[in-house]
């Protein structure tokens, strides 16, 4: 004891006072104008709590790491072995939850599902980009601002359906990612990343400055809900003749339908993204993308055509982006660029990567938590992104595989 | 001269002070690059909370009463440089040393993740709002035709310039002739190689975070003192047009940040000027792209073969 205190005290003092370095200017002193009498207000608690911890958690941080030591965080997850054999029992079972879900939640519950819903979508989709490629994009924003301003012009100019956009979104946001990866993907990972960065940024600036053709920063509304073969959702059809969808089957109005229906559809999407990406992993594109991401030079040398193959995860990932941006528009009935910005990537990103690159159960639940986590902890609204950046860089110290890392095929000898 | 050549005179004035800016905290990024090789996504922030503890101490210093501007300066450059240098120093050591060994990758997302994390621990701290600055230093000459176009070229600028001038000659010749900067060449040369020869690499990585976030907070005093309005967001885009700089300069070296960062701003002042004030940001997005496709080792860098 004496000589934990000898070694860790002057080391701890040090620490203490680094914090205070940190955090007097920033929590501990603020401006205050009144009247253009500009004087400043002090707030000392903050920095004694903030230097108190970190004096205390240096001091003793021999005993500290030993129960951390003994409270394994990679114990206390499941281990890729239990995930290889229960994996098609646990997708099952959230199959089934998602199905039940609307029918039991409440309202504001089906409707933060049916936002989760397009979390995972987006997550699926770059999934393909980040985890199984192996390509950081960090503006995959791009597309689904493409997806969500597809469906949203065509619908004012030509009066096109959802279901008419839909896939015309899909193609076009799968465009524009072959545009924009063709030139860019024989960079390296992190000038990649930023080049994407800047992509994600260029459109969303452009979205901002045409104001003739995208409304510029007030953005576009009245985009009209997905219907139901034809069948409206709303208390009156909106055209003439137009039949709704509590007309047609002699139910009552109930605002709640539509709400159901948004999130059945988020669901069928949702589920179509989970399958594609799972069969595409298992043709051949998509053991390349993973080769590829593990030794683009042993490819090369194989013959296999790297730019080509980038391409395809790179235009696939997007055209999943441009869906649910797509899906996005209509469940909003309002798109305006301050969607698209880059924290929007920074979030999908995150789910990737705390999910586990490449395993797309982890991305699922990764989607899940980071949408509903904020919902359930409204009073900490003011510190969600806060915390949000903090678990970024502690999962990366602690399990940087995420929650539930991919598995992968393989075959032990017997002993 | 005629009026076209005072307008380009005055784009040039313009654009000097702004590619100053972007080239200091250009210095940051290239030299963590040039080290270990990651890219710091959070070096921006650093220069915002430059820029919030330059407001902090300005404010301080006029509620005690000292008004000479020379003073002033001084006493915030040094404060700021020393909190932001602690900032550098405990954003490596939380963020980037536990990670180091592991792929590019996993310490990009953390850099994006502390990013986040010190853009949100400022707007706690400091509200979202944006606050003003009272100028330091205000007035200029102009130059031209009394009834015709004139060039402006304010103190404030020619203080940016000389302050610019100032660090960037400094840090030259720590890297020239000091000890520790012979490290820090050794370092950028090969990093295990000079771990092997007995240099603590550790402490110059450490010196690389701490010489970038000083710089990065003289950056942040003076564009808070040019434009005289700061906010929590500042930091993210003045990052990417460093990073940018950094690159067309070609990253890991010294001098290309320097002009890297003046030929952005030259670039970006021209189109403000030309084109459209809203299409700036466009442009620099677009050279940073133009860059990596066409000349990715940048105007000064060194080609870097990929080998097995």
């Amino acid at each position: 004891m004496d000589e934990l205190l000898r070694r860790h005290l002057p080391e701890s003092v040090v620490m203490a006072l680094v914090t205070a370095v940190l955090t007097i200017p920033i929590l501990g002193v603020r401006i205050h104008i009144e009247n253009l009498q500009v004087t400043l207000e002090g707030d000392g608690t903050p920095v004694y709590i903030a230097m108190a911890v970190v004096f205390l958690v240096r001091l003793f941080r021999a005993p500290l790491s030993q129960i951390t030591g003994m409270v394994r965080i990679d114990r206390l997850l499941p281990s890729s072995d239990w995930l290889t054999r229960y994996r098609t029992g646990l997708l099952a079972a959230m199959i089934v939850l998602a199905l039940i879900w609307p029918f039991v939640a409440s309202r504001g519950a089906v409707d933060i599902a049916t936002l989760a819903l397009i979390y995972v979508m987006l997550g699926l989709g770059l999934n393909i980009v980040v985890g199984f490629a192996g390509l950081l994009d960090l503006g995959y924003v791009a597309f689904y601002a493409v997806g969500a301003y597809s469906y949203a012009l065509l619908n004012q100019h030509f009066g096109l359906s959802f279901w008419e956009c839909l896939p015309i979104s899909i193609v076009l946001a799968g465009a524009t990612g072959c545009l924009l990866g063709f030139p860019v993907l024989r960079l390296r990972g992190d000038y990649l990343a930023i080049v994407t960065l800047g992509f994600g940024e260029i459109i969303r600036l452009l979205l901002n400055n045409l104001d003739e053709l995208t409304g510029g920063p007030d953005g576009i509304g009245n985009i009209p809900k997905p219907t139901l073969f034809g069948l409206e959702f709303a208390r009156r059809a909106s055209t003439e003749g137009g039949v709704t969808f509590h007309d047609f089957f002699g139910l009552r109005y109930d605002g709640a339908d539509t709400i159901i229906f948004l999130y059945l559809i988020a669901l069928l999407l949702a589920l179509f993204t989970l399958f594609v990406s799972n069969r595409l992993l298992r043709m051949p594109v998509g053991r390349a993308w993973e080769a590829l991401r593990e030794d683009e030079i042993a490819c090369r040398s194989l013959g296999l055509n790297p730019t080509l193959i980038k391409l395809s995860a790179f235009s696939l990932g997007a055209s999943f982006g441009g869906m649910a941006g797509a899906f996005f528009a209509a469940r909003q009935g309002f798109i305006n660029p301050e969607s698209f910005t880059f924290i929007e990537s920074a979030i999908v990103l995150a789910i990737v990567v705390l999910g586990g690159m490449g395993s797309q159960l982890g991305v699922i639940l990764a989607a899940v938590a980071l949408t509903a986590l904020p919902e359930v902890a409204r009073q900490f609204d003011e510190y969600r992104m806060l915390i949000f950046g903090l678990i970024m860089v502690l999962m990366m110290i602690w399990r940087p595989q995420g929650l539930l890392p991919a598995t992968r095929p393989r075959m032990e000898l017997p002993q | 001269m005629s009026e076209t050549s005072l307008v380009l005179l005055q784009q040039v004035i313009n654009g000097l002070t702004l590619g100053s800016i972007y080239a200091l905290i250009a210095i940051g990024y290239t030299m963590v690059y040039g080290i270990i090789g990651m890219i710091n996504f959070a070096h921006g922030e650093v220069y915002m909370i430059g820029a919030y503890v330059g407001l902090l101490v300005i404010t301080a210093l006029g509620l005690l009463g000292i008004t000479s501007v020379p003073v002033i300066l001084l006493l915030t450059l040094a404060v700021c440089i020393l909190v932001t240098s602690v900032f550098g120093w405990t954003l490596e050591r939380v963020a980037y040393r536990p990670l180091r060994g592991n792929p590019r990758l996993v310490a990009l997302i953390s850099a994006i993740g502390m990013s986040i994390f010190l853009q949100n621990y400022v707007q706690i701290g400091q509200g979202a709002r944006d606050v003003a600055m009272q100028p330091l230093v205000s007035g200029g000459w102009r130059f031209g035709p009394a009834n015709g176009f004139q060039v402006y070229l304010s103190y404030m600028q020619v203080l940016i310039a000389v302050t610019t001038v100032l660090f960037m000659t400094l840090l030259t010749l720590f890297i020239a002739r000091s000890r520790m900067g012979r490290a820090c060449r050794a370092c950028a040369q090969d990093l295990d190689m000079a771990n092997l020869l007995g240099i603590d690499t550790d402490r110059v990585i450490s010196l690389t975070f701490v010489l970038g976030a000083g710089l990065a907070a003289v950056a942040g005093v003076l564009v808070g003192l040019y434009y005289g309005l700061i906010n929590p967001f500042i930091g993210f885009i003045a990052g990417i047009k460093a990073f940018t700089a950094a690159v067309l300069g070609g990253i890991g070296s010294i001098p290309g940040a320097m002009l890297g960062g003046l030929v952005l701003g030259l670039a970006e002042s021209f189109t403000s000027a030309y084109l459209s004030t809203e299409y700036k940001d466009v442009v620099a997005f677009l050279l940073l792209v133009f860059v990596l496709l066409f000349r990715p080792t940048g105007l000064l860098g060194k080609p870097d073969v990929e080998k097995v």
